[in-house]
């Protein structure tokens, strides 16, 4: 059994990779329609062997399942292996990222439909599900970090996939580079690992934890760090990368550049994601340091707040998405630093369907406008697109956190997980989260009235093609849509209350941080909860969250432009994101390409060329010079020199004996 | 009677007239040639001495040999020189620089 379920991840993790290879290498020659159907049916056996593992590991409760593939790397002392371990998380994991691909393979069908690089995007989306699978399915830190660079790599080559845009390449050269700040850290997480574990597999390193709890590290002369502290907030920073928590969230919205089945499942559903996988997978050593869970609580209670701030006044229907996603991570980030990483997974998982709900019906909004993605130029849409608007309501209405759509449970206990918990800046965080649960609704529905409500904007052209999305765009957003409506009201119980939870011993909560067992002890079933919810803050706030949207954006419009020209610093604050990309394009930026030219004025030009290279063809020539005075071409010059040499040779025989 | 030293310094003037000839004279390749002659003599004169007062006839042999070597190098020296002057018009040394780098 156990050798076979290792079999059936290996597959797993190698179909879409097998996908990839032949839609990248033969897609031109065998045409875009064999092309997608060969990866489609890939992706759905991958599927369906995920549902397996997945009916296995978590609903069977078998045990967690651990096996080396294949030595990789032996140096000295330190092993890597390519290893998996399946257990219950990465089982959840998995069933995700799957499905979610899935949905997408079917959706692309209809959305490039009549792009060039069809076959490319296809090779490229299979290469995600890959990366992404190996990311989550690893045993050890080194092969998460494989599959962390590749969903990075795959992540730039989708954002830039309409490279002879310039927003496009800026966008993905942008992600690009600010991973690399957060892989920094998670670079250096792993090294110090490996330095006081000397080993990187987690099953070894949880187990040793308590070894190192007491061992101090000195950073600076003199200022001792604990080095579970230091190694949790060094892989912090590299989930911080990935999942874009202040300050590294920049790329996020520049990704939006990108086609939009990838915002989809790579910027909504399952990348960004891997930051909050990779702090729960490590939850036995983050629940040691309270320094790195306050820290981790700080920020993403900041970037659930302010992103969903920003999203508020976007006018691009992906970009308020995208802003979106940003504050849904920081309510999963939230969650996790206050110990409850069960919850944060939860949100994962609904947000996954919800997340990839809204995008993909906003990209088939989108496709029925050709390409329009101002929302200023929509309006009236609902009439048009009825399944389209449908799906987008249940999507806006699980993210609003309305009971009982699956949005409610996941984001509720959060709030509530929050509200409980002793970490220093929980009072902080719960502030945000509740200011959050306001802006949450307020955005997303404004984006749902702007689009599909209100007066048509809609120029002639549009107006004249706009009909219903083709039956490979509905399909998914209807498949996306029940989970998005039952996901949570199906997995609260068994994943969040019940003992023993769905995610069993993937995860490990310290006794004294474990929130989710006092609120486990109000729960009463899914039902009861939704009613309950009218008892709380959180529902009132998302009910005032969408009537405040309705009252600005379809009562009294000329009221919200008053309140923009009353503000106007707050509003220009907002229109500048804070004044992150400005900072970074000043002073980041034109820093290093100052610091670039230096280097490339000084040391490149002057010492390297100047000193180095044409510095020692300038010598030669200077010696060769000196030296063709010597060849005179008189026989006489040569026969003294050769007279002089052969004196001296005498001297040399003949006067070093006596003198020795 | 005679020491060996004595055909030893002889030998070794004749070399270094020879030497001298060569450097020093920058006019005429012939004056050239002729002191080539002489350092070749020099040797031969050391053979011979040797060979007489070690009691040795390979010396000797050995003499007869590179007087036959002189005679064809001095012929085919004084055939260049012939075919230079008809190209240049000149046996000047100093005027052959050629190989100047």
């Amino acid at each position: 059994m156990e050798n076979n379920l290792l079999l059936i991840a290996l597959v797993i993790i190698l179909l879409p990779l097998l996908g990839a290879l032949i839609a990248g290498l033969f897609g031109k020659l065998i045409g875009p329609r064999p092309t997608h159907t060969i990866t489609i049916s890939l992706m759905s056996i991958t599927f369906l062997l995920a549902c397996y593992v997945f009916t296995t590991m978590v609903l069977n409760g078998y045990p967690a399942v651990e096996g080396v593939i294949y030595k990789w790397v032996q140096a000295g002392a330190f092993q890597f292996d390519v290893a998996l371990l399946i257990d219950k998380l990465s089982a959840t994991m998995i069933f995700i990222v799957t499905f979610v691909s899935l949905m997408v393979h079917i959706y692309t069908v209809g959305y490039m439909a009549d792009d060039p690089g069809y076959q490319r995007f296809f090779s490229y989306v299979s290469l995600f599900t890959f990366a992404m699978l190996v990311l989550v399915l690893a045993d050890n830190f080194l092969l998460m970090f494989f599959g962390w660079e590749g969903v990075g790599l795959v992540s730039y080559l989708l954002i830039g996939f309409w490279f002879k845009r310039e927003a496009a390449v800026f966008g993905s050269l942008k992600a690009f580079l600010v991973n690399r700040v957060g892989d920094i850290g998670f670079l250096l997480g792993m090294a110090v690992i490996l330095k006081y574990f000397n080993t990187l597999n987690y099953h070894e390193v949880f187990t040793h934890v308590g070894s190192v709890l007491d061992k101090t590290l000195n950073l600076f002369p003199g200022t001792p760090v604990s080095v579970i502290t230091f190694i949790c907030i060094l892989l912090f920073i590299g989930a911080m990368g990935k999942s874009a928590q202040v300050p590294l969230h920049v790329w996020l919205p520049e990704s939006m550049e990108g086609p939009t089945p990838i915002s989809a499942l790579i910027h909504a559903a399952t990348m960004v994601t891997a930051g909050i996988y990779m702090v729960s997978r490590a939850s036995p050593l983050f629940e040691y340091s309270t320094v790195a869970l306050s820290l981790i609580l700080v920020i993403g209670a900041t970037t659930c707040l302010f992103m969903g701030l920003l999203a508020v006044f976007q006018c691009d229907i992906k970009r308020v998405i995208a802003y979106s996603t940003l504050s849904q991570l920081g309510y999963m980030t939230v969650a996790l630093g206050a110990s409850s990483y069960d919850a944060a997974i939860f949100h994962l998982v609904t947000h996954a369907f919800f997340k990839a709900l809204l995008f993909l019906a906003a990209g088939s909004v989108i496709i029925a406008l050709h390409h329009e993605q101002d929302m200023r130029n929509m309006g009236g849409l609902a009439r048009y697109m009825p399944i389209t608007y449908l799906t987008f309501l249940i999507g806006a209405l699980a993210v609003a956190a309305i009971p009982p759509f699956s949005g409610f449970y996941s984001k509720d206990a959060i709030i509530e997980a929050v509200q409980l918990s002793t970490i220093p800046g929980a009072g902080y965080a719960y502030m945000c989260v509740l200011v959050g649960a306001f802006l949450t609704p307020l955005y997303i529905f404004r984006a749902l009235f702007l689009t599909f409500h209100g007066k048509e904007r809609l120029s002639l052209h549009a107006k004249k093609h706009i009909k219903e999305s083709p039956w490979v765009i509905l399909v998914p957003l209807i498949a996306l849509a029940a989970p998005s409506i039952v996901s949570g009201f199906m997995l609260v119980g068994p994943m969040l209350f019940t003992q023993p939870r769905l995610l069993g011993a993937s995860v490990f909560v310290l006794p004294q941080h474990n929130v989710l067992a006092h609120m486990a002890m109000e729960f009463h079933g899914a039902w009861l909860m939704a009613i309950d919810a009218c008892m709380h803050l959180p529902f009132w706030l998302a009910i005032a969250g969408i009537g405040t949207a309705w009252l600005f954006n379809i009562h009294f419009v000329e009221f919200a432009e008053q309140l923009k020209r009353r503000f106007s610093f707050f509003y220009s604050v907002m229109m500048n994101k804070y004044g992150f990309d400005d900072f970074n394009q000043l002073i980041i930026v034109r820093g290093c390409r100052k610091l670039g030219y230096f280097f490339y004025d000084i040391s490149d030009l002057k010492m390297i060329d100047g000193i180095f290279v044409n510095g020692t063809g300038k010598i030669i020539t200077w010696l060769a010079r000196v030296g063709r005075r010597l060849q005179s071409g008189y026989i006489y010059h040569y026969s003294l020199a050769m007279v002089a040499g052969v004196l001296v040779f005498l001297g040399w025989f003949l006067l070093l004996p006596l003198k020795g | 009677m005679l020491s060996l030293s004595d055909f030893l310094i002889v030998a070794a003037i004749l070399f270094g007239i020879g030497m001298a000839g060569i450097v020093i004279n920058r006019k005429n390749i012939i004056v050239l040639l002729m002191s080539i002659e002489l350092i070749l003599l020099a040797v031969n004169t050391n053979f011979i001495a040797f060979s007489y007062f070690l009691d040795n006839v390979i010396g000797q042999v050995f003499v007869f040999f590179i007087l036959t070597v002189a005679a064809a190098e001095a012929a085919i020296g004084l055939a260049i020189m012939v075919v230079l002057f008809r190209k240049r018009s000149t046996i000047e040394v100093q005027e052959l620089d050629l190989l100047k780098g």
